[in-house]
């Protein structure tokens, strides 16, 4: 797969609406604004082609694509299709459930994935067992693919906890609340795995890639230029993953970047290539056929998904006071799901009965996690000392004594439970999701 | 050259601290094959300060990397290699270079084993050349150690010696935790005898380098060497001064100190950071809670002045030297 700026994306046809596209600026003009609503070819820096498998009205298109990326689509059984639908389906219920409880005082904060669902369930259904996947706090559905239980992303915005899914078993890191930070991990867990030997060798259960998450606005952090020239240099297999969702909280992706994202990647000397963000079957043929050249030992790749962050920023904020809601109903007729409902009502004989199974394991999955939410119990406080070392630290040990004493000096209402040790404070745990 | 004889028997022999890092490298490097060395020039140069010397021609260029220009890169791949299982002994060339790496360091480095409920474990040592008297230019002398100690996660630990070189530096590359080590670089060529075969002393211990019975000198990295030609100096003026080595920064271990404080009743801390909020408050804080009545005089304290480090030219007027601490000897054993 290569870099490529030509192919079908031509003037006046928006290849996500799949119709006359807004006009966009010429190439650095930088004048796109929010309220024109970027066309995915243009905004910042003018047109390039962008990968779209699936239009919004739900037609299956390869006409001009990298074969290896047209093939990779094109071997997506109904069941797959029918599997990503479901879990896009399932995230966005989860989103929906998880936006209640913060309003309703059960989680401190809730960052909503909202519109993103296909570039997360596409790229993450393209990684193998093998593969590490670095998150940022919206891949909400990415840690969903990758079998992480939502009540463990849950935990960490009720403040119960970190996250503390198994690591190793889901091979979905901790998220990075530090934008950017963790393209660096990604990179030198991605050098880590070939001196492992375990990129190249052609057999597909060991060769290994990582995926490295980020956003438009992480774009513009030193580490990820940083990551960039690390994994350049040493042709490490890492397939950075940037959502561009157009907004940085309320700053337009613009102020980020005056080329597309995508273009960047040539600059350091390796493939880029923006992808409808919102067209799952795209997402997932471009970062598989990207996953693969990086197991194969042919370096890393940077995938732009164009897409749009729906909601707010998070429930802290308040879009409104930045875009105006146009742009939000322009991209409404963008839907990832919509879209894919469509193609499978029309081309594979999915029926109301299959949606309506979707929307029930939806609604058991809210109901469940919700249960499980409030049923949390708080860290009991000594765990407060667990795991800040790895090795018994002296002084942590001091203050944790100290701490023990004094709870137990005070009078029995005003008494916590002090617990702790290693292991302590696991969340609850629901049924499967 | 080896410590080890060619028959596998000791060989005493007298080398340097860069020397004694670069034998001490070595020896990790052989027992665990996840060790990696990784940093700007360490390989076919073998650092600015020759500390890697040899190594990359020895365990080739995927256990000896050299790295892109970039020093947060540089510790976030660390990181990343660390969660793969490996331990990564990093080199910033100078003490003012680490701050671009900083934020990883701190924000992600000391926090990822706490973060993960110890899921993730981040054996990373950070070697860093810290101090001045060297005449450098800007950023070529500072002691940031304390930014470093203060936070939670990371242990920091500074060897004074060729023979603590040799061991902390295997010490704190088999620590499951993350180690700032910093290494008193104007000291680099002080050479000591080192015996492979003895018994290492442990990482995270204070000791008496020197015993005395007038006052307790508390030094560590750059200024033991200090506070030992001090005691000398006192020596001759009929005063004896005991020195601890403290070694370690965090976790502190002032039980030594403590001992030697209800004996002499008077104490000194001495670094070459600036006094304020310096390592000498913590360890004046401590000691005055601990050994109250003990004290016969106020705990003071020996360091640079809160200035940013001064041109080469006035280093020397900056930097604590025998005579500010015989001064400040002078008045705890003031009457």
């Amino acid at each position: 797969m290569t870099s490529s700026t030509t192919g079908r994306t031509g003037p006046g046809t928006d290849p996500v609406a799949g119709g006359p596209t807004t006009a966009g600026p010429p190439a650095g003009s930088g004048t796109a604004g929010p309220a024109a609503g970027p066309a995915p070819g243009a905004g910042a820096g003018g047109a390039l082609h962008v990968v779209q498998l699936l239009t919004p009205d739900g037609r299956r298109v390869d006409e001009g694509e990298d074969p290896e990326v047209a093939a990779h689509a094109a071997a997506l059984t109904v069941e797959d299709l029918r599997g990503m639908y479901r879990d896009m389906a399932l995230a966005r219920r989860m989103d929906t459930e998880a936006t209640a409880l913060q309003r309703q005082g059960e989680l401190g904060l809730w960052a909503s994935l909202l519109g993103q669902e296909a570039a997360q369930v596409g790229s993450a259904r393209a990684t193998a067992p093998q593969d590490r996947l670095f998150p940022t706090y919206r891949e909400h559905a990415v840690a969903m693919v990758r079998g992480v239980d939502p009540a463990h992303v849950l935990s960490l915005f009720r403040g119960v906890d970190r996250g503390g899914w198994d690591v190793e078993a889901t091979g979905v890191s901790p998220y990075a609340l530090v934008i950017g930070s963790q393209t660096l991990h990604a990179t030198g867990y991605a050098m880590g795995v070939q001196r492992d030997g375990a990129v190249g060798t052609g057999d597909a259960g060991r060769d290994a890639c990582v995926l490295a998450y980020f956003g438009d606005g992480a774009s513009s952090q030193g580490d990820v230029s940083e990551a960039f020239v690390f994994a350049t240099a040493f042709q490490a297999p890492v397939v950075f993953v940037c959502q561009n969702n157009q907004w940085a909280i309320s700053v337009p992706a613009e102020r980020q970047s005056r080329v597309p994202i995508a273009q960047r990647a040539s600059g350091f000397g390796f493939p880029g290539v923006r992808v409808d963000g919102n067209d799952v079957i795209a997402c997932y043929a471009v970062v598989r056929a990207a996953a693969e050249r990086a197991r194969a030992g042919q370096g890393p790749t940077l995938v732009e998904a164009f897409t749009y962050r729906m909601g707010a920023h998070t429930t802290s904020d308040d879009p409104g006071r930045y875009r105006p809601s146009v742009e939000v109903e322009q991209w409404r007729a963008r839907d990832p799901l919509t879209r894919l409902e469509a193609h499978l009502r029309s081309d594979h004989g999915a029926g109301d009965d299959f949606f309506a199974e979707v929307a029930r394991d939806g609604d058991a999955l809210a109901t469940r996690l919700r249960r499980d939410v409030l049923e949390m119990p708080d860290p009991a406080p000594g765990t407060m000392f667990d795991h800040a070392y790895a090795a018994e630290h002296p002084q942590v040990e001091a203050e944790r004594a100290w701490y023990a004493e004094y709870v137990a000096g005070l009078d029995g209402e005003d008494r916590p439970a002090v617990e702790g040790g290693a292991g302590g404070g696991a969340p609850a745990q629901g049924g499967a999701a | 050259m080896s410590a080890i004889g060619p028959d596998g028997e000791r060989v005493v022999e007298r080398v340097s601290i860069a020397r004694a890092l670069n034998l001490g490298l070595r020896a990790a490097m052989e027992r665990q094959p996840k060790v990696l060395v990784m940093g700007e020039d360490i390989g076919a140069l073998g650092g600015v300060f020759r500390v890697t010397e040899g190594l990359a021609k020895d365990f080739g260029e995927e256990r000896v990397i050299d790295t892109p220009l970039a020093e947060a890169g540089i510790i976030g791949t660390a990181i990343g290699l660390a969660m793969r299982g490996y331990r990564p002994v990093c080199e910033i060339q100078f003490d003012g270079f680490v701050f671009p790496a900083y934020d990883q360091i701190v924000t992600q480095l000391a926090k990822m084993t706490h973060r993960s409920r110890g899921a993730l474990p981040m054996p990373v040592v950070i070697r860093i050349p810290f101090g001045g008297g060297i005449g450098a230019v800007e950023h070529h002398s500072e002691s940031p150690e304390v930014l470093f100690a203060h936070t939670t996660g990371l242990r920091c630990v500074s060897p004074s010696n060729a023979v603590d070189a040799y061991w902390m530096i295997q010490q704190a590359i088999d620590s499951p935790d993350p180690v700032i080590f910093f290494e008193p670089k104007r000291h680099y060529w002080d050479k000591a005898e080192l015996d492979p075969g003895a018994q290492p002393y442990p990482l995270h211990r204070s000791r008496v380098v020197r015993p005395g019975t007038d006052v307790t000198v508390v030094a560590y990295g750059p200024t033991v060497p200090l506070a030992l030609r001090a005691a000398e100096v006192a020596q001759e003026e009929g005063r004896s001064l005991e020195v601890v080595d403290l070694r370690t920064i965090s976790p502190l271990d002032l039980a030594p100190v403590e001992e030697s404080v209800r004996r002499t009743g008077r104490l000194v801390v001495a670094h070459e950071a600036p006094v304020f909020l310096g390592l000498g408050a913590e360890v004046a804080a401590r000691v005055t809670e601990s050994c109250f009545y003990s004290l016969e005089a106020p705990v003071l304290r020996v360091g640079g002045f809160s200035v940013p480090y001064p041109a080469a030219r006035l280093e020397d007027e900056y930097l604590p030297d025998t005579d500010r601490l015989l001064e400040a000897v002078d008045r705890v054993l003031a009457p």
